[in-house]
C-alpha cells in the first residue's frame, strides 16, 4: 500500500536536515549564495528578522512570487513562514509546494489562543519553543521539527542557550521519573501525557530538534551543536553581516566540526567581514521579545 | 574480523542509520575526516542533501578518502543523496559527486516535499517479501549502464542498483525497523 505525507515522511525529511544550517533568505541571489555555501534549505522571507525587528508594524507571509522564484532557484528544500494560527496563510504555503512550514513567533501572530492544527497538512510543519513542555505541545499538534527560539533578529546567543538547556534538562527530567509519577507531572508541565511518557521512556524528543535565534558567528553554531542542537537555523547571521557568502561558509563549517575546536578555529580566522551588530536581550522591553509570542 | 562500518556524518540522517546498524554484526561508527573514512571496512553515504555533503567532501578533502576506500574495493552503500554522490551522471546539474557508479539519476524525480510517500517495494535478492520504503524528495535512475545491475523498480522506475562494490537505494531503509538492506551490505562487506 502507498501512502503520501505520512509522519514518516515528515519527520523523516527533517532527519535529512540535521547536521546542517538552515538560511534565512530574501531573494534568488541570496538563496543561491546559501546553496552554493552549503545550506541544507533555505527560509524564505521577506524581512530578515532584524529588520523586522528594526521596522516595526505587522509582519505576515512572505510575497509568494518571491518564495516561488526561490524555489525554482535552488534544489534544496526551500521553508517558508506562517504567522502563529494562521492556518489558511499555511493552507498557501502548501498549495504552491513548499518543503517545510515555519509556523513562526518571528510574525505576528494571528491568533493569540491557539496554534494551528498540523496533523491535518501534507506538508511538515516546524515551530519554536522555549521549553520541553511547549515543544511537546507543538509535537502534540503535529510539529515534525522543533527548533528552540532563541531571540530572532537579536545577534545575540543569551535566549538560544538558555531555551536549549531548558528542553535538555527537560528531558533528563522526565528519565529520572517513575511511571506512577508522569501524569502528575504532564499535568504539571502542561504537556500531552503520552509525549511525556514516551520521551521519559526514549530519552530524546520524538522529532529532531534545532536550534534558532541569535546565532551570529561560527563559534555560536558550535556553542548551540554541543549543547544538543541537533543543526542550525541562521536568521538575520548571514545577511545582515559584512561579508555574507563567507560567514555562510564559515557557519557551515563550523557546524559540521562542531566538536573539534580546530576546525571551528579555522572556520572562524577566515572571516574578514564583521558580524551582525547584536542587541542585549536584557535591554529589550517585554513586549518586543519575539521568544514570548506562542504558548 | 567484526567489520568496522563508516557512516558518513557530515550532514543528513546519519543517526537514523548508526542506529539501524547497531544490533547488526559489525561495528558501527560515524566518519567525518578523511582518516577517520580509511579506518573501515565498509561506508554508508546517507540521506541528506547531495549539494550539501558533495561540497563539504570536496571542501574536507573526504572526497580522496572514499576514492581510496573504492580502490581498496571496500563497500559503499548510498541512499537518496548517497546515491545521487555515486552517480556518474546527474541530470541538468553539475553538481560535485563522486560519480563511482555508472547509472544517471534525476533528483527530486518524484516531486517536492508534499509528494513523499512510503510504499512496500519487492527487491531481488531480499528475502522474505517486499520492504517498506520511504522515499523522501526521492531520486530515481533514469540510465544504467553495463555491470550495473537492478534490483528493484517502482512503476518501471529504477530505485535500486548494484554494481560491483556499489549499492545505492533510492530510498531510505534507515528509517524503517527492517535490517535486511543493512544485512545485504553487510553480506557484501563480508565476502
Amino acid at each position: 500500500m502507498t501512502e503520501k505525507s505520512t509522519w514518516q515522511t515528515k519527520v523523516g525529511l527533517a532527519e535529512m536536515l540535521r547536521g546542517g544550517v538552515i538560511m534565512d533568505v530574501t531573494n534568488v541571489e541570496q538563496a543561491k549564495i546559501g546553496e552554493d555555501a552549503g545550506a541544507v534549505a533555505v527560509m524564505a522571507l521577506e524581512r530578515v528578522p532584524a529588520d523586522i525587528r528594526a521596522e516595526g508594524g505587522v509582519a505576515r507571509m512572505a510575497d509568494l512570487s518571491i518564495i516561488e522564484a526561490i524555489m525554482d532557484a535552488v534544489t534544496i528544500p526551500v521553508m517558508a513562514k506562517c504567522r502563529i494560527g494562521h492556518f489558511a496563510e499555511a493552507q498557501v504555503l502548501q498549495a504552491i509546494g513548499v518543503d517545510f512550514i515555519d509556523e513562526s513567533e518571528v510574525l505576528t501572530p494571528a491568533d493569540q489562543n491557539f496554534h494551528i492544527w498540523k496533523h491535518d497538512f501534507n506538508v511538515p510543519f516546524v515551530c519554536g519553543c522555549t521549553n520541553l513542555a511547549e515543544a511537546l505541545r507543538r509535537i502534540g499538534e503535529g510539529a515534525a521539527m522543533i527548533r528552540t527560539k532563541g531571540e530572532a533578529g537579536s545577534g545575540n546567543i543569551v535566549e538560544a542557550t538558555r531555551h536549549m538547556r531548558a528542553v535538555i534538562t527537560g528531558i533528563e527530567h522526565l528519565k529520572g521519573l517513575r511511571d506512577d509519577e508522569l501524569m502528575t507531572e504532564a499535568k504539571n508541565i502542561g504537556a500531552p501525557f503520552e509525549l511525556v511518557r514516551q520521551v521519559a521512556h526514549e530519552g530524546k524528543l520524538p522529532v529532531p530538534n534545532f536550534s534558532a535565534g541569535g546565532i551570529a558567528t561560527p563559534a555560536d553554531a558550535a556553542l548551540m551543536m554541543q549543547l544538543g542542537a541537533e543543526s542550525i537555523f541562521v536568521g538575520s547571521g548571514i545577511f545582515k553581516s559584512e561579508d555574507p557568502a563567507e560567514r555562510a561558509l564559515a557557519i557551515v563549517h563550523a557546524t559540521t566540526y562542531y566538536e573539534d575546536p580546530h576546525e571551528v578555529a579555522k572556520a572562524c580566522k577566515g572571516l574578514k567581514g564583521a558580524a551582525m551588530v547584536g542587541i542585549d536581550v536584557a535591554s529589550l522591553p517585554e513586549e518586543e521579545r519575539l521568544a514570548t509570542r506562542g504558548w | 574480523m567484526t567489520p568496522r562500518i563508516g557512516i558518513l556524518a557530515l550532514q543528513g540522517d546519519f543517526a537514523k542509520h548508526l542506529h539501524a546498524f547497531s544490533e547488526s554484526d559489525c561495528e558501527a561508527v560515524l566518519v567525518k575526516k578523511p582518516e577517520e573514512v580509511l579506518e573501515c571496512q565498509g561506508l554508508v553515504i546517507p540521506g541528506g542533501e547531495s549539494t550539501t555533503i558533495g561540497k563539504l567532501c570536496e571542501r574536507f578533502g573526504v572526497d580522496e578518502a572514499i576514492m581510496q576506500l573504492h580502490q581498496r574495493e571496500a563497500p559503499i552503500w548510498g541512499t537518496c543523496a548517497g546515491m545521487i554522490l555515486l552517480a556518474k551522471e546527474i541530470e541538468g546539474s553539475d553538481q560535485w559527486r563522486l560519480g563511482l557508479m555508472d547509472i544517471a539519476v534525476r533528483r527530486n524525480a518524484f516531486g517536492r516535499q508534499v509528494n513523499s510517500f512510503v510504499t512496500d517495494l519487492k527487491i531481488d535478492g531480499i528475502p522474505d517479501g517486499p520492504v517498506r520504503a520511504v522515499f523522501i524528495r526521492a531520486p530515481y535512475v533514469t540510465r544504467v549502464g553495463r555491470g550495473v545491475e537492478v534490483l528493484a523498480t517502482l512503476k518501471d522506475k529504477i530505485v535500486m542498483v548494484h554494481q560491483d562494490n556499489l549499492l545505492a537505494t533510492a530510498f531510505h531503509p534507515e528509517l524503517t525497523d527492517a535490517r535486511r538492506i543493512q544485512q545485504y551490505f553487510l553480506n557484501m562487506v563480508q565476502q
